[in-house]
């Protein structure tokens, strides 16, 4: 049977596992009862963000009951709708405003510049994703290490590198991040512990693992958090990182972000499981699911479960869904899509979303917003002009980094070189 | 001076270097309790415990790249994968991550780890468990290859192995663990990476080989010697980087070469050293380079077919005399 | 439209040259018609053509040297077809029919028959032509280090021949010649014919003697190689022995005053040759070779003759030497010396020798050491007829004598053997009715 491209606002094809099967029926009651709640309020159903869990406990009872909405898309239950707006220091919100837009405005200007072949290569862009990214990057300290795919720009601008950097990278000069060796999909920085884009699906996951287990073996109080897509949840190195992570009590966070297409296969027609925070059960990984256009919502959930591994060094599993907003890179029309999934992606739009929320509540006024928009303007053409204007790396520097310790022998051949010179 | 075997060398530099170095700890299937595959971990979870002597699940790609991430913060993993060929599970951690971090990141990471496997045929274990696949790491920059042949370069191998920064493929063989030679007592000689060594001083013709059949070289030199022949052994002990100019060297001075290899002919190891001889010693060549390979079949299980399909001092012997023939040393 | 390629005339032709083209470009080719004269390195071929048709093209001129399977022409079925072009003389894979059976490690029959040697050498032959032919000429096998050598020996590698797998030039060959080269006595070593010097010096030409490089025949290549693969790797043993002609001289003046009438006249060197046949005849042991380990004995006793022509040596064989009358020995020498002279022996011609006899009489020359003719175990030099003093009955008398020495190959033949056959030979010719008994 062919598996159709999920329709965006239909439900996910499949149910809800049921109680008593499969991997759900691994935990026994005590683990329910020692399971530890999720702490976050519950807000009313129509809210637009929401996060759903997957614990231990779930596997001895229905999951989610009769909380699943039968409007407005995804299965929902147990809300945690983010805190009270007012809650929040407008100084913060604002904040997280300036870096999605920044992001968003980066990742445009990124689509431009390759466009205008001054970006070679693969490139994928985070339009759509900067609730969640910045989210994310928020609920981290700076001492906390962050492993992600290959759509990476929006991440290490998170994460604290500088936009100047990850321009120049992707323009492959000395200046970028790595120096021109990297491109795209290899934003890495050891300053702000943004410890790499990786190009292969799932290639950054046994990574992630084996630096929480650093950590875990010097004793140290640092937390490793390894983003991927949903496709990556049916590749091995996902199986046997979440098994070693749980063996080994390690203190990483996988972040699933699921925008439903790997690529642009659906992820029912890719996962047994689509429910993908559920898939960390095997593992005895407790699994949440969060509203990735949601920043507040997103932060909460991440900020929570990175304490938690801190303090009980154990993995956890957060699932984001998201829209992606183009295809899966600069170069994919994505024709697999229909007119109203784009559309809806639109409507879904987080920076909109979350410009209402706080014109609403006051936060953003009309000259704040100008004068974010400005200064992110700004920072972007900086960022450009910065990549522009610096220099190509140096032919000569292309055997610097081959080995960290020098070797004899090492072959400096270029390929015309003879092996022996006369 | 003490006579020991090429697994006790191991092992005593194993422990050794986790003595000297906090960072260094030991991965892998059934090193710990079960006390490693071939034994080369024995003793050690005792000694050191289990956050150093740590058991892995069957999950090579998992453990690997484990490792390779753990690397990356510093600390200076020696993974144990039990035979060469399950390291294909591992294969993209080995080549796509820990051979391209320190490049692909602009030089920000060194991965300083160590992946520990014994190729090696001839034990009946069949098409899977018999292979030499060194040469596909052998090919990737990035990574170091490293095949010591006897105890004593396994010991100053596997030291500047784990002191080195980057990924080492550190290739043992299931037919050398056994084999004995006289290692230093208190020796602390770190081995240069990327140097091959003449072995055995000859005139007549130059064999080449590593690991076991660096072994088996010698022991064929050792018997032509008795028949007036005089053969140069070279040990390539690295085989990333790779030593051209000792095997050059030795070429130029006796004329002829007979590669050794553990491995398929056909784009093997010895393809690269007889294409390198014939670049760096064209000139010097007095008979066209000749090669003794595995046969090119899954490995039989069958004892008459494997041990047809393997080299051995019998058909190295061979090959040396007609190249010698060849140049006009009439030899038997 | 077919395209005619340098064809393969000779068991040991890697290149021919185009000696004259005897159809012009728009003559009417007809089967069997000769189209072109082809210098092998033996001799001067006739070659025939194949098919019906014109002569549209020559792509290799008169004098020109081209691999074997190198395109030299085309046939069209019209004087002026155009030839499809595939370039001037650019050599093809030779896609050459071999002579003889392509065995990797040819064997020689087991049953003696004449020509063995040469059968198994063209069987070898043959598979290096089953090689693509080399896009330049053809160059004798040498390795790499042969070649440096050589150059540092300032030796011609062209002229010295290989001891390695297929004749391959190995190191040792060319540490032979520069030994052989400073020790210097065997340059002046006269061979089956006058040889000049096989191991001078190439390549000095700035030392003061000035001289310089003249063309090297192919025949002249191949006398080098052969006679320094001789010289290296023949262990030669010398036995002399000087015989009393006299009896051998009235024989002939009597056999020719017989044969007047029938315009034959028998030489001295016909008498010998007759003589050496008979003599194989009767010391099988002598009529050898040793080939690769291995030692064979020939059925058939073939004697060549060396024949001196401008082009150098050539030996053109009288098969069955032993079984032909005396006359016929005597016409048929005549006859393929004429035609060595004029360089149209035929291969075959000059293949399947047991032994050879060469006489260097004509010259005054009293006696010499010839260079045995691989695979052929012997050869037999045989100086001028002259009258010494010896001693007959107790009286000092003035005889007519001939010194015949023998150049024996010590692998397949030992002294006593050899000197065996020598005493016989000497026998025979001083009570020559043996000749013909």
């Amino acid at each position: 049977m062919r598996v159709l491209p999920r329709q965006l606002d239909q439900p996910l094809l499949r149910p809800a596992v049921e109680p008593g099967v499969g991997a759900h029926a691994l935990a026994s009651p005590e683990q329910q009862a020692t399971a530890p709640a999720f702490s976050g309020s519950t807000g009313p159903e129509e809210a637009d963000s929401y996060v759903e869990r997957h614990t231990m406990a779930d596997t001895a009872k229905p999951k989610g009951g009769g909380t699943t909405r039968s409007t407005g898309g995804r299965r929902r239950s147990r809300k945690d709708s983010p805190s009270n707006i007012a809650d929040e220091q407008p100084k913060v919100l604002l904040e997280y405003y300036r870096q999605m837009l920044l992001i968003r405005r980066f990742e445009e200007r990124t689509g431009q510049a390759y466009t205008q072949a001054r970006i070679g290569g693969y490139c994928h862009l985070n339009l759509g994703e900067e609730a969640t990214i910045v989210g994310l990057m928020t609920a981290l300290q700076e001492r906390d290490y962050l492993f992600t795919n290959y759509r990476d720009h929006g991440y290490a601008i998170g994460k604290g590198m500088s936009p100047r950097s990850v321009m120049a990278e992707l323009y492959g000069r000395s200046t970028g991040a790595a120096k021109g060796w990297g491109g795209s999909m290899h934003m890495y920085d050891t300053e702000t512990r943004m410890l790499g884009g990786y190009g292969i699906v799932g290639g950054q996951l046994p990574l992630a693992t084996g630096a929480a287990l650093a950590i875990s073996y010097r004793g140290g109080d640092e937390v490793v958090m390894c983003q991927m897509g949903d496709g990556t949840t049916n590749i091995g190195a996902w199986h046997e990182s979440l098994n070693i992570a749980s063996l080994w009590n390690l203190p990483v966070i996988f972040v699933v972000i699921n925008n439903y297409t790997g690529m642009g296969t659906p992820v029912e027609a890719s996962s047994a499981e689509p429910e993908l925070y559920k898939r960390g059960s095997a593992f005895r990984i407790e699994g949440v699911r969060v509203d990735g256009r949601d920043v507040l919502a997103v932060r909460d959930a991440a900020a929570n479960l990175v304490e938690r591994a801190r303090s009980e060094q154990r993995p956890f599993l957060l699932e984001a869904t998201s829209y992606r907003m183009k295809g899966h890179s600069v170069v994919d029309p994505a024709k697999y899509r229909t007119k109203e999934q784009v559309e809806e992606a639109r409507s879904n739009d987080p920076i909109t979303a979350f410009e209402a929320t706080l014109e609403k509540a006051g936060i953003l006024t009309e000259e704040a917003k100008q004068e974010i928009a400005d200064s992110v303007r700004e920072e972007v053409a900086d960022a450009a002009e910065f990549a522009e204007n610096s220099p190509h790396p140096e032919v000569s520097t292309l055997f610097d980094y081959t080995y960290a310790t020098p070797v004899a022998n090492e072959s400096r051949r270029m390929p015309a070189d003879p092996v022996f010179a006369e | 001076m003490s006579v020991i075997t090429y697994r006790q060398a191991l092992r005593d530099t194993l422990r050794a270097e986790m003595h000297r170095d906090e960072n260094v700890f030991l991965m892998g299937e059934e090193i710990g309790v079960f006390e490693g595959s071939y034994k080369i971990t024995e003793g050690l979870l005792k000694e050191f415990g289990e956050r150093r002597v740590r058991d892995t699940p069957i999950a090579e790609e998992g453990f690997v790249g484990a490792a390779i991430g753990a690397a990356m913060l510093g600390l200076r993993p020696v993974v144990e994968i039990m035979t060469i060929n399950f390291s294909l599970i591992a294969i993209d951690q080995i080549i796509n991550h820990a051979a391209k971090i320190y490049g692909m990141f602009g030089g920000q990471t060194s991965v300083p780890m160590v992946i520990r496997t014994p190729g090696g045929g001839g034990q009946q274990l069949g098409a899977t468990h018999s292979q030499n696949i060194e040469l596909f790491y052998s090919f990737v920059p990035g990574l170091k290859v490293l095949a010591p042949s006897t105890p004593a370069e396994a010991a100053a191998m596997l030291r500047a192995a784990i002191r080195d920064d980057d990924p080492v493929l550190f290739l043992e063989n299931l037919g050398l663990y056994n084999s004995k030679g006289e290692v230093p007592e208190g020796d602390e000689t770190v081995a240069e990476i990327g140097r091959a060594a003449v072995t055995r001083e000859g005139t007549d013709i130059t064999l080449i080989g590593y690991s076991r059949m660096a072994m088996v070289a010698g022991q064929v030199a050792e018997a032509l010697a008795a028949e007036g022949i005089s053969v140069e052994v070279v040990d390539l002990r690295s085989l990333r980087p790779l030593d051209r100019q000792t095997i050059v060297e030795s070429v130029c001075k006796t004329g002829s070469a007979v590669i050794a290899e553990d491995d398929w002919l056909t784009y093997g190891i010895g393809a690269e050293i007889a294409a390198s001889i014939q670049e760096g010693a064209f000139d010097y060549l007095d008979a066209p380079v000749r090669r003794v390979a595995m046969a090119e079949v899954p490995m039989p299980y069958a004892k008459p077919l494997e041990s047809a399909a393997l080299p051995s001092v019998e058909s190295i012997t061979t090959a040396v005399k007609e190249t010698l023939n060849a140049v006009g040393r009439r030899v038997g | 439209m077919s395209e005619i390629y340098m064809p393969r005339l000779s068991d040991t032709m890697e290149e021919g040259v185009i000696s004259s083209w005897v159809k012009k470009v728009g003559d009417k080719v007809t089967t069997g018609d000769v189209l072109v004269e082809i210098e092998t390195d033996k001799a001067v071929m006739e070659y025939e053509a194949y098919e019906d048709g014109y002569l549209v093209k020559q792509s290799v001129g008169e004098g020109e040297t081209v691999p074997i399977g190198a395109v030299i022409g085309a046939i069209g079925e019209s004087p002026d077809a155009v030839p499809a072009d595939s370039g001037n003389g650019g050599a093809q894979p030779a896609a050459e029919p071999a002579t003889g059976a392509v065995d990797p490690q040819p064997e020689p029959a087991a049953e003696p028959a004449a020509g063995i040697p040469r059968q198994a050498q063209a069987a070898e032959e043959a598979e290096e032509a089953e090689a693509p032919a080399p896009e330049g000429p053809a160059r004798p096998r040498t390795s790499p280090l042969a070649r440096r050598l050589a150059k540092e020996y300032g030796l011609d590698i062209e002229t010295i021949t290989g001891s390695g797998p297929k004749g391959r030039v190995v190191r040792a060959d060319i540490e032979a010649a520069a030994k052989q080269r400073q020790e210097g006595a065997p340059a002046q070593e006269p061979a089956p014919a006058a040889q000049p010097s096989a191991g001078a010096p190439q390549g000095a030409f700035d030392d003061g003697r000035a001289s310089e490089e003249l063309t090297v025949s192919n025949v002249r290549k191949v006398i080098a190689r052969r006679l320094t693969q001789s010289k290296q790797e023949v262990p030669h043993f010398y036995l002399r022995r000087t015989i009393d002609a006299e009896a051998l001289k009235a024989f002939r003046a009597q056999i020719n005053e017989q044969l007047e009438s029938t315009g034959v006249k028998v030489s001295f060197n016909d008498l010998i040759v007759k003589a050496a046949a008979t003599t194989l005849r009767l010391h099988p042991a002598v009529n050898r070779s040793w080939i690769d380990d291995k030692l064979l004995q020939h059925g058939r006793v073939n004697v060549g003759v060396a024949v001196a022509v401008d082009a150098g040596l050539v030996v053109p064989v009288l098969h069955d030497t032993d079984k032909l009358p005396l006359s016929e020995i005597a016409t048929k020498s005549r006859e393929l010396a004429g035609r060595a002279r004029e360089g149209k022996l035929k291969p075959q011609e000059m293949s399947g020798g047991t032994f050879s006899v060469s006489n260097l009489g004509m010259f005054g020359i009293d006696s010499f050491s010839a260079v045995i003719n691989p695979p052929e175990a012997a050869i037999l030099a045989v100086g001028a007829m002259q009258q010494q003093p010896v001693v007959r009955d107790g009286e000092v008398v003035a005889r007519n004598t001939i010194a015949l020495e023998l150049s024996v190959d010590h692998r397949a033949v030992d002294g006593a053997v050899g000197a065996a056959f020598l005493k016989e030979l000497a026998e025979i010719l001083e009570s020559p009715m043996r000749i013909i008994l």
